[in-house]
C-alpha cells in the first residue's frame, strides 16, 4: 500500500470486516484476563510437569579412581566408576537413578577395601559437571585428589540433573507410595456413595415432603461450607479419640485411618452434594406421578421408575463433585488418617518433610488424572441434560402424609445433629482448659500468639487475603465472562477463553500450589517477586475458584438478551458504559454470590495455600492445620470455629446487603 | 550570622546522621528458631552491634531447609542463625557455606563445632530425644514405666507408643538415626522393627508425640525433652524418661551462606553468636547450649540427660539420610495400619 493508492482511494467508512474501537477494547481485554489464566494456570502446570520428568542421576562413567598398591605407589591404571561396576556389580541401574539428596558409597567397587590399609586411593571428577563428597565438603573440579584408605570410605558419590521417567518408575516401584493410589480411590468412592446417599434423602425430605422446619435444617445442611475441611477431623479426635468422649461407640476401631477419613468427608462435602441433588429434587413434573398413581404403581415402584431419573443427573454431577473433593482433599486426611496414606498428603510429606520436590511433582502427576476425569465425565453428562420442566409441565406439589413426614423428620434430626454436633464439639474442645483433665472452662486455648502458626495475625491475614480475593476475583472472573459472553466473532479466542477458564475446577489445590512454587520461586522469572506476599495468596486463591465463579457469572449473563449491545451500539455508546450502567446493575445478585463464594473459600482453603504462605502471610485455616499439627488441637479447635464465625457473620453482611442492594436494582423485576 | 551557623550545624547533623545510616549494615538472616525468641535475639545482638540490622525470615527446619535449598544457584541469605545441624550438613555439601572460625569458638564445646577447619558450621544449642511417659494413663492401662528403648517393644506397650514419621520430622529422623548408630544398622532396624508392632501410628511432627502423651491420648510418647518439660510445666501428668541406651539429639547451629555480599557484617553476627552472652540467651529455650558451663537447669527438665546424649555422627546422617529414609518408608509406611 503506497501513499498514492491511498490518496486515490475515495474517502469512507469501511465495509466491512473493521474492528470498531469498543471491539478492539473488548478483545484486548479478553486476551488479558486470558493472560492471566495463563500465567496464572498453565504455566505453572506445565513448570510442574517439566519438574516430573527432572531427574537426579550418578553418572558413574564421570568418575576416575586410581588405587595404590601397599607402598602408597600407583601404577597409572585408571578405571572409570562405570568399569567398576561393571565388574563388581555394587549397584543396580535403579540404585543410580536417586532424588536430589542421594548419595552412593565408593567402596563397594573395590573388594579389598579396608580402611585399616595403607592402600592410597585416587578420584576425580572427568567433567566439571561432576561431583563427589569427601565427607560432606563438595569436590568439583576434575583435579585428581589423593585419599587414604580411612578417608576414601568417607567419599560419596552425587548425582547430577537429567532428564527422563526415573520418577515414575521409582514412584510405582515403591509400595508405600503406589499403595497411595488405592487408597485415595477407595476412600474417595465410599465417601461418595454415603454422601449422595444422605444427602439424596436429605434434599428428599427437603423437596418432597411437608415436614416442619424445612429452613433450618437448610441452614444446618449448609454450615460445614464454612470451616476447613480438616475441622470435622478435630472434632473426631475429641469424640472418638483414645479419649474421646463416646469413642465406645466404635467398638474399639481406631478413629485414626480410613473411618476418619469417611465420617469427615461426609461431613464437609454433605452441603455440595445437598445443593446439586437438591435443585434436581425441586423441579418436576407433577403430570408423571400423576400418570404412575392411574396406572396404579407402587409408591416404591414410582420412586424408581419417576423420582430417581428425573434426578438422574443431578445424582451423577452430585457424585462426581464429591468424589472430586474427597480426592484431592488433604486437610482431613492429615488430622485423622492415621497411617493411612493418600495421594494429597503424600505430596505434602514429599515436599514439607524431604524437599523431594520431583517426587512431589510426580504424585500431583498421579493426582491430577483421576480428578481431570471425575471432571471430564460430569461435564460430559451435563452436557446430554435436557430440559425436563416443558410449558406444558404443572410443576409438583408435595401432599402431607403424616407418617412419612415423622419419619423424614426424625431422619433430617440425625443429619442435622450429625453436623451442628461436630461444630458443637469443636467449640465445646476449644472452651476446655485442658481435656481431659481439666474440664474448667477457660479461654487460654484462645491466645494463639503462643502457639505456632502465627497468632491472631495470621486471622488477621485471613480476613484481608478473603476480602482481596472476594473484591478482585469478583472484577477479574465476571469482567472476564462478560467478554466471553458478549463480544462478537473472535470464536476460537473466546473458545479458548472458556477452556481455561473450565480447567481450574480439574485441578487439586495441593497441586496448584505445588505448580507455583515451581513457577514463581524461580529466580529467572520476572514475576519471583510476588513469590512470599500477599499477592500470589490472592492470585493462586482466585485462579483455584475460578471455574465456579465463572459458571455463576456466565448463567447470570446468559438471562440478559444480547440485544442490550445492539441498543448501545446504535445508540452509539461504549459497550463499557453499558457494562458499567446496566450489565452489572441488573447481574448484581450473581456479582454478590460470587464474592461471598470466593471470601468464604479464601477463609477456608488450606490445600492451596499450605505452600505459599510465608512468615508475613500465615493465614488461619494454616495455622489450624499446624496446631494440629504441633498437638495443639484445642486452639487449632478454636481457630477453626473462629473461621466459622467469620464466615457465618460474612454471610449474614452479604444476606442483608443483597437485600438492600437488591431493592434499589432489582426493582424492575417486580411490576 | 549566627543563623547562617546554625544552619551550617544542621546541615553537617543531617549529613551525618545520613552517612551513619548508610553505614548501617542490613544482613537477611534465615532461621527456625521460635518466632518469639528472635526479637529478643535481635535485641541483645543490636546492644554491641547497632549498625548491623537483621531481616528475619523465619519458618519450621522443613521449609527454611527446602527454601535454602531451592535457593542454591542463587542465594538470598546472608546467614543461616538457628538451623537444624542436619540441615546445614546438606548445604555444606552443595557447597552453600563460607567456612569461617568466629573468633572465640575455641571456647565452645568441641562437639558443637563443625570438624573442619576452618568450620563451616557452629552450634548454638541441642535439643535431646526422651519419651513422654503419662503416668495417670499408664495406671489405667497397668502398664509398667520403660527404662529403655529395648523395654518400648515389650508387647505390653502394643499400640501405647507414638513416635514422629523421620520423614517428614527431624526430630524423628534424629530417633532412627541414634538407634542405627547406637544399636548397628542390623540390630537398629531390628529394634525398630520391633518397636513397630507397638506403634499407634506415626505423626507428622515431632512435639505432638509428647504433646499427645500429655493429653492421655497415646501414654507413651517419643519426642523431646525441653517438649515434655514444657507439658509438664503446664500441669500435664507426665514423667520424662531417658532410655538407658542413650538418646539421639540435634543442634541448632550458624553458618554463612557463601556468596553473601555481606561477609564482613556476617562474620560479625557470627562472631556474636559463639560468645558467652549469646548462649546465655540460648539458654531461655533450650537447657543445653554449646557454651559449657553456661546452661542453668530448666524447670522439669530430666536429670542425666546430657551425659546421655550419644556421640552424634552427623556425617554419618547427613550422607545416608536418604538411604535411610528409604528403607524406613519401605519397612513401616508400606504398611497402611500399623494397628
Amino acid at each position: 500500500m503506497t501513499d498514492t493508492a491511498q490518496d486515490m482511494l475515495p474517502s469512507g467508512p469501511a465495509v466491512k470486516g473493521k474492528l470498531s474501537r469498543d471491539d478492539i477494547i473488548m478483545r484486548g481485554s479478553m486476551i488479558i484476563i486470558a493472560l492471566y489464566l495463563v500465567v496464572s494456570l498453565v504455566f505453572p502446570l506445565y513448570a510442574m510437569l517439566s519438574k516430573s520428568f527432572s531427574t537426579y542421576r550418578v553418572e558413574l562413567s564421570q568418575y576416575e579412581f586410581q588405587v595404590s598398591n601397599e607402598a602408597g605407589r600407583f601404577d597409572g591404571t585408571i578405571l572409570t566408576g562405570a568399569e567398576l561396576n561393571a565388574r563388581t556389580n555394587t549397584f543396580a541401574d535403579a540404585d543410580l537413578s536417586t532424588g536430589a539428596d542421594g548419595r552412593l558409597p565408593v567402596t563397594g567397587f573395590f573388594p579389598d577395601f579396608s580402611f585399616r590399609s595403607p592402600v592410597m586411593y585416587q578420584i576425580r571428577n572427568t567433567t566439571d559437571t561432576g561431583r563427589f563428597l569427601i565427607g560432606s565438603n563438595l569436590q568439583t573440579g576434575t583435579d585428581w585428589v589423593t585419599l587414604d584408605s580411612n578417608t576414601f570410605r568417607r567419599v560419596q558419590l552425587r548425582p547430577v540433573k537429567a532428564q527422563g521417567l526415573d520418577n515414575f518408575v521409582s514412584y510405582f516401584s515403591t509400595p508405600a507410595l503406589f499403595n497411595s493410589i488405592k487408597n485415595s480411590l477407595w476412600i474417595a468412592v465410599l465417601s461418595t456413595v454415603v454422601t449422595v446417599s444422605l444427602a439424596f434423602w436429605f434434599a428428599y425430605a427437603l423437596n418432597r415432603s411437608c415436614m416442619k422446619y424445612k429452613g433450618v435444617f437448610r441452614l444446618i445442611a449448609m454450615a460445614p461450607i464454612l470451616v476447613p475441611s480438616l475441622l470435622p477431623g478435630i472434632a473426631l479426635v475429641y469424640l472418638f479419640g483414645n479419649q474421646g468422649m463416646i469413642k465406645e461407640l466404635l467398638f474399639g476401631a481406631s478413629i485414626y485411618g480410613p473411618i476418619g477419613i469417611v465420617i469427615g468427608s461426609v461431613f464437609f462435602t454433605f452441603p455440595h452434594a445437598f445443593i446439586i441433588i437438591s435443585t434436581a429434587l425441586a423441579i418436576s413434573d407433577a403430570r408423571l406421578y400423576e400418570a404412575a398413581a392411574s396406572l396404579r404403581s407402587s409408591p416404591w415402584r414410582t420412586f424408581w421408575t419417576v423420582t430417581v431419573p428425573g434426578a438422574r443427573y443431578g445424582l451423577i454431577s452430585a457424585a462426581f463433585v464429591v468424589f472430586n473433593l474427597v480426592i484431592t482433599d488433604f486437610g482431613l486426611p492429615k488430622v485423622i488418617g492415621g497411617q493411612f496414606n493418600v495421594l494429597a498428603v503424600d505430596i505434602y510429606k514429599q515436599v514439607i518433610g524431604q524437599q523431594n520436590f520431583e517426587m512431589g511433582a510426580v504424585v500431583s502427576v498421579v493426582l491430577v488424572i483421576p480428578a481431570i476425569l471425575a471432571f471430564a465425565i460430569d461435564r460430559l453428562v451435563q452436557s446430554k441434560q435436557v430440559a425436563l420442566l416443558s410449558a406444558r409441565s404443572v410443576p409438583y406439589e408435595p401432599q402431607p402424609n403424616k407418617k412419612m413426614d415423622r419419619i423424614f423428620f426424625a431422619y433430617c434430626t440425625l443429619i442435622g445433629i450429625f453436623i451442628a454436633g461436630l461444630l458443637a464439639v469443636c467449640q465445646f474442645a476449644a472452651l476446655i482448659k485442658f481435656w481431659p483433665y481439666d474440664l474448667s472452662l477457660s479461654l487460654n486455648n484462645y491466645q494463639f500468639d503462643r502457639m505456632d502458626g502465627g497468632g491472631w495475625g495470621s486471622y488477621v491475614n485471613s480476613i484481608k487475603l478473603a476480602l482481596m480475593t472476594a473484591v478482585a476475583g469478583t472484577a477479574v472472573v465476571f469482567f472476564g465472562a462478560y467478554l466471553v459472553e458478549k463480544s462478537k466473532g473472535f470464536r476460537t479466542g473466546r473458545a479458548l477463553f472458556q477452556m481455561f477458564a473450565m480447567l481450574p475446577m480439574a485441578i487439586p489445590g495441593m497441586v496448584l500450589g505445588l505448580a507455583y512454587i515451581f513457577f514463581f520461586n524461580n529466580p529467572a522469572n520476572p514475576l519471583n517477586a510476588i513469590y512470599g506476599t500477599m499477592a500470589i495468596l490472592v492470585v493462586c486463591t482466585v485462579t483455584h475458584f475460578y471455574t465456579v465463579s465463572h459458571l455463576t457469572a456466565v448463567t447470570a449473563l446468559k438471562q440478559m438478551d444480547r440485544e442490550f449491545e445492539s441498543v448501545a451500539a446504535s445508540l452509539k455508546q461504549p459497550t463499557m458504559k453499558l457494562f458499567a450502567r446496566v450489565t452489572v446493575p441488573v447481574c448484581l445478585p450473581a456479582v454478590l454470590d460470587i464474592s461471598i463464594y470466593l471470601f468464604v473459600n479464601a477463609m477456608t482453603t488450606v490445600s492451596a495455600v499450605v505452600f505459599l504462605y510465608s512468615p508475613k502471610t500465615t493465614l488461619a485455616s494454616i495455622a489450624v492445620l499446624n496446631m494440629d499439627d504441633a498437638g495443639d488441637i484445642a486452639p487449632a479447635a478454636a481457630m477453626g470455629m473462629m473461621i466459622f464465625y467469620t464466615n457465618a457473620l460474612a454471610r449474614i453482611i452479604h444476606l442483608l446487603a443483597s437485600r438492600g442492594i437488591l431493592k434499589k436494582t432489582q426493582a424492575w423485576r417486580s411490576r | 550570622m549566627k543563623q547562617k551557623a546554625s544552619f551550617l550545624t544542621a546541615l553537617a547533623l543531617t549529613m551525618t546522621t545520613a552517612s551513619a545510616g548508610l553505614a548501617e549494615t542490613e544482613l537477611t538472616v534465615y532461621t527456625a528458631v521460635e518466632a518469639e525468641d528472635l526479637a529478643r535475639y535481635a535485641e541483645t545482638f543490636n546492644q554491641s552491634h547497632p549498625d548491623i540490622h537483621i531481616n528475619w525470615v523465619r519458618d519450621s527446619t522443613g521449609i527454611i531447609t527446602a527454601k535454602l535449598l531451592a535457593e542454591r544457584d542463587n542465594p538470598q541469605a546472608d546467614v543461616v542463625w538457628g538451623l537444624a545441624a542436619t540441615s546445614l550438613l546438606l548445604l555444606k555439601s552443595e557447597g552453600m557455606l563460607e567456612p569461617y572460625a568466629p573468633a572465640g569458638v575455641e571456647n565452645l564445646d568441641p562437639k558443637f563445632v563443625d570438624g573442619d577447619n576452618p568450620p563451616s558450621w557452629v552450634g548454638m544449642d541441642a535439643w535431646v530425644a526422651s519419651v513422654c511417659y503419662n503416668t495417670v494413663e499408664a495406671e489405667k492401662l497397668g502398664l509398667t514405666p520403660p527404662t529403655s528403648w529395648k523395654d518400648l517393644t515389650d508387647p505390653q506397650y502394643a499400640g501405647h507408643v507414638i513416635m514422629p514419621n523421620p520423614n517428614s520430622s527431624g526430630t524423628g529422623f534424629l530417633d532412627v538415626s541414634s538407634w542405627l548408630q547406637m544399636f548397628g544398622e542390623e540390630e537398629g532396624w531390628k529394634f525398630m522393627d520391633a518397636l513397630h508392632e507397638n506403634i499407634a501410628r506415626y505423626t507428622h511432627s515431632g512435639s505432638k508425640p509428647c504433646k499427645l502423651a500429655a493429653a492421655g491420648e497415646i501414654p507413651i510418647g517419643i519426642s523431646f525433652a525441653f517438649r515434655g518439660a514444657k507439658s509438664k510445666a503446664e500441669g500435664a501428668p507426665l514423667e520424662i524418661i531417658v532410655p538407658s541406651e542413650g538418646v539421639g539429639w540435634d543442634m541448632e547451629a550458624t553458618a554463612i551462606v557463601a556468596g553473601t555480599a555481606n561477609l564482613e557484617a556476617a562474620q560479625k553476627l557470627v562472631d556474636f553468636t559463639v560468645t558467652k552472652e549469646a548462649n546465655e540467651m540460648y539458654n531461655t529455650g533450650y537447657a543445653v547450649v554449646a557454651y559449657p558451663g553456661v546452661a542453668k537447669p530448666v524447670e522439669h527438665f530430666p536429670e542425666g540427660l546430657l551425659d546421655a546424649m550419644i556421640d552424634n555422627d552427623f556425617e554419618f546422617a547427613a550422607n545416608n539420610r536418604a538411604a535411610i529414609l528409604k528403607e524406613w518408608q519401605a519397612r513401616y509406611d508400606g504398611k497402611s495400619e500399623a494397628q
